[in-house]
């Protein structure tokens, strides 16, 4: 999947629309739209949370986590990635 | 249907209706010590049939159906129709249940704690199962468990033994007294003999168990232990389970509160005698 547009806001569903179940290094993630349960392994289950509570530009989200998590090594390109696997998993949509 | 039948296996209520008299009498027979469904009301329907009306008499040949349909299952000769019977009970259970996380495992029980017990086929959960009834495990089921949503209990559903081969005589020895079906040879998945779970096992079948530990064996290796982390026991529990998906969030919700509660082992064994230790050495130190 191609990454999306420059200046793009990352939506994901609002806090009751995803049950999120810590189980170790993976977090189980039931998504109730789509009835498809996903492990996840961070930063994803943080990503979701951030973009759920409001639509973000990957430069925004990406100050968000920053601020939140200590983010030694975190890039735009990298982030972009996982963005792309959450929109490819139907966890995230972009407009 | 001309024959018909019905019994509970645990929670679940059959019928099985049959163009044939002889599969229904052997199920019958077999299942002579188990209950009728609750109400009267059977949860599934089975029914063995014959494709065309001639096909009852000439070169008989057994169609399953039922509530839930595979179009490919292939019809099985007459004198496998105790085989098609359960089979097609396996089928409509696998696809139907609503009200269970269905569970493709077996469960023993000790003292209100249940091990279950999952893997691939030749794994021996059902070879384990039977092994600890006889060392004085009460046998819940070897096909499949029941996980009830509400409450987190297991179900058992004690319904005849389907041996194959070499399990055949391992069966019969340690159980000489157990009443057995007919040998079926050279059926699609070898030579096939159905066994009655003991009696303890169906008098006790309406109690539930408290799941203790998650169990992934594997025969032929020296005996070894590992504890399966959550992630990977969360995986290998919704791939043993016939309808997560169907159960939608409620099954969600099960399957999370049977990881997050029930320890996880994988172990191998190189013969029945060491699986029993092990296992009974596990939940000695649980």
């Amino acid at each position: 999947m191609d990454t999306a547009a420059p200046g793009a806001i990352y939506r994901a569903d609002p806090p009751g629309g995803l049950v999120v179940v810590p189980l170790d290094a993976f977090t189980a993630v039931y998504h109730r739209r789509s009835g498809m349960t996903h492990l996840l392994t961070e930063p994803a289950p943080q990503i979701l949370a951030i973009l759920g509570d409001a639509g973000l530009s990957l430069d925004a989200l990406l100050d968000r986590l920053a601020d939140d998590y200590d983010l030694a090594d975190a890039t735009a390109s990298a982030l972009a990635a996982r963005l792309d696997e959450l929109v490819a998993a139907g966890l995230v949509a972009t407009s | 249907m001309r024959h018909a039948f019905a019994l509970r296996i645990g929670p679940i209520g059959f019928r099985i209706g049959s163009d044939w008299r002889a599969p229904i009498d052997q199920l019958r027979s077999l299942y002579r010590d188990y209950p009728a469904p609750q109400d009267g009301v059977a949860d599934y329907t089975v029914r063995l049939f014959a494709r065309r009306p001639w096909r009852r008499w000439l070169r008989p040949s057994v169609e399953i159906g039922g509530d839930y349909m595979l179009p490919e299952a292939a019809p099985l000769p007459l004198r496998h129709g105790l085989l098609a019977a359960e089979m097609a009970m396996n089928l409509q259970m696998a696809l139907g249940a609503r009200r269970h996380l269905l569970l493709h495992a077996s469960a023993v029980e000790r003292d209100g704690r249940a091990v279950l017990m999952t893997g691939v086929s030749g794994a021996g959960k059902s070879t384990l199962a039977t092994l600890l009834a006889v060392r004085g495990w009460r046998f819940m089921g070897d096909e499949f468990a029941l996980l009830d949503p509400a409450t987190g209990l297991l179900h058992a559903f004690p319904r005849l033994i389907s041996l194959k081969n070499a399990a055949i005589l391992a069966a019969e020895a340690a159980w000489p007294d157990a009443r057995m079906g007919p040998l079926m040879a050279a059926t699609p998945k070898g030579n096939i003999r159905h066994m009655v779970p003991d009696a303890r096992a169906i008098a006790a079948m309406d109690q539930p168990a408290a799941p203790a530990l998650l169990l992934f064996p594997r025969y032929g290796d020296a005996a070894a232990v590992r504890q399966v982390p959550p992630a990977e026991a969360f995986v290998r529990m919704t791939q043993a389970s016939t309808n997560y998906v169907a159960l939608g969030e409620p099954g969600f919700t099960a399957m999370t509160r049977l990881i997050a509660d029930v320890p996880a082992v994988a172990i191998d064994y190189p013969d029945g005698a060491s699986g029993v230790a092990q296992v009974e050495a596990l939940c000695a130190a649980l």
